[in-house]
């Protein structure tokens, strides 16, 4: 356990009861003594505090100095619309490979002379080895070293993060910004991964627990381990990179077209021109074989990944598999995603799933399974 | 009160046993957010499967700590999984059996037994 890597919150985790667990290479907290089910329904009512700075921070920096070139350069990795976004904007994308499969997921902000990306903790040194062998020569990339990332998310973060930093109440939802806390360098967006309004906030180790306990000094804010982190997710129907999504599975497939623009589609302007792109904008064109769906049980018994799925209570072949289930506190039931072929995808199909020999039945069902709480 | 290595207690109660899971499991498994329980009537044997419980982490399984027949089963914990976690050893019961032979439970641990092998 000892080559576990730290954060810099390390100790504060420790001091304020977590237990921790390994994930990604990283010993982290799953969980504080208000358990998850309380973790989850306080952040969606007031605001939590997680700390995510085992993802990857990645300056990319066209070696030109125009930061456009940077843009047409990552193109050349995303199916994303990255030269149109604005500077002080931020979108959601993904490296895809040349199957058409997804090699990590990742948010992408303008920072006007650079760019600026947060990669899943487990995919960041494959990503960006990755990004270095194909956009070296155009960019200079950097893996960021000794920043920490931390997550304000709720209906209440816009409320306390202003007490520390009264310009953060003005950010829109994806706004990007540098703003001062005493003399710190805040590299903020207005995003998440909760489903509800909050911020990313990137900030130097050194200030990290300094600032996290400023935060958490206010009533409003108490730390959220991954345990919630992971229902919250689900229940705002947000993918997981390596359970809902991987190399496997296309954009089309993981019901993701909607982090395609048009512009990188069959006539637009920039069409194509990523890895995979011949099926990926053919599955856009003629549908894919299969989708991500959500997925509610119809009685309370939470069906987790890796569930077999099956058309109907008696056909021995499984039509498809949960990648992501368990118990939504917010909703007080279960909920699951999944992929199913498309014939089966249409909201309201039912659907059933073999849980301890049993096949119990699951209707397909929108998501987000709680409504979005995003500051647009 | 008795108890399992499988982290149950068990409480004579007339004819009866009632059985739960201890504290020190429910803490373990973390917030339950399901349980299915058995039918009454149901004759079961030693380490038979006769519960599914599910915490926001995982599934498991409560076995049958003795031979004998479910008689009562404890269905405010279908509604409300969190009494498990809130009191455990008391109104969560999980379900009362009548032992096949009473004096089973001579064979279980007792108290000092089971925090030995929790501590």
């Amino acid at each position: 356990m000892s080559d576990l890597k730290r954060t810099a919150l390390f100790d504060l985790h420790l001091e304020l009861g977590a237990k921790m667990v390994p994930f990604a290479g990283y010993d982290m907290p799953v969980q504080y003594p208000l358990g998850v089910l309380k973790e989850h329904l306080f952040c969606r009512e007031n605001a939590g505090l997680f700390d995510v700075s085992h993802m990857g921070q990645v300056i990319l920096r066209a070696k030109s100095g125009n930061n456009a070139d940077a843009a047409l350069a990552l193109e050349s990795l995303v199916p994303v619309d990255v030269l149109g976004l604005e500077a002080g904007r931020q979108r959601y994308g993904f490296f895809t490979n040349p199957d058409g499969g997804i090699l990590d997921d990742l948010m992408i902000a303008n920072r006007t002379d650079h760019l600026f990306l947060v990669v899943n903790a487990a995919c960041k040194d494959a990503d960006f080895a990755h990004m270095q062998a194909a956009l070296g020569a155009v960019c200079d990339l950097e893996m960021i070293a000794g920043r920490s990332l931390l997550a304000l998310q709720g209906p209440k973060a816009e409320s306390t993060l202003s007490r520390l930093v009264p310009e953060a109440g003005a950010m829109r939802f994806m706004d990007v910004a540098v703003l001062d806390w005493n003399g710190v360098e805040l590299w903020i967006s207005r995003s998440g991964y909760t489903g509800e309004d909050g911020y990313e906030i990137s900030v130097p180790d050194g200030s990290a627990d300094g600032f996290a306990r400023a935060l958490l000094a206010m009533a409003e804010v108490e730390p959220i381990g991954l345990g919630a982190r992971d229902s919250l997710r689900l229940e705002a129907g947000l993918c997981l990179y390596g359970s809902d999504i991987d190399e496997t599975t296309s954009p089309v497939q993981a019901s993701l077209v909607w982090a395609i623009q048009k512009v990188r589609r069959n006539g637009g302007a920039r069409a194509g021109g990523f890895p995979g792109a011949d099926r990926i904008l053919a599955e856009l064109s003629d549908g894919a074989s299969r989708k991500r769906v959500g997925l509610v049980p119809d009685g309370r018994a939470p069906m987790r990944g890796h569930t077999q799925l099956f058309a109907d209570v008696t056909g021995p072949t499984p039509i498809g598999e949960v990648t992501s289930g368990g118990f939504g506190p917010s909703i007080q039931g279960p909920m699951s995603m999944g992929y199913v072929p498309t014939e089966f995808s249409k909201t309201g199909t039912v659907i059933y799933a073999e849980l301890r020999g049993k096949r119990l039945p699951a209707t397909v069902s929108a998501m987000p399974f709680t409504p979005a709480n995003f500051k647009r | 009160m008795k108890f399992t290595e499988e982290h149950e207690w068990l409480l004579a109660e007339g004819d009866l046993v009632v059985v739960g899971i201890t504290e020190h499991a429910a803490t373990a498994l973390g917030d339950l957010v399901f349980v299915e329980l058995p039918e009454p009537g149901l004759t079961v044997s030693k380490d038979d499967e006769v519960c599914v419980i599910e915490s926001v982490k995982a599934a498991s399984d409560i076995l049958a700590p003795i031979d004998g027949e479910i008689v009562e089963v404890n269905t405010a914990l279908v509604d409300n999984p969190t009494l498990v976690n809130e009191d455990p050893m008391g109104d969560a019961w999980f379900f009362k059996m009548k032992p096949a032979n009473m004096a089973d439970l001579d064979e279980l641990l007792d108290e000092d037994d089971y925090k030995a092998l929790i501590d």
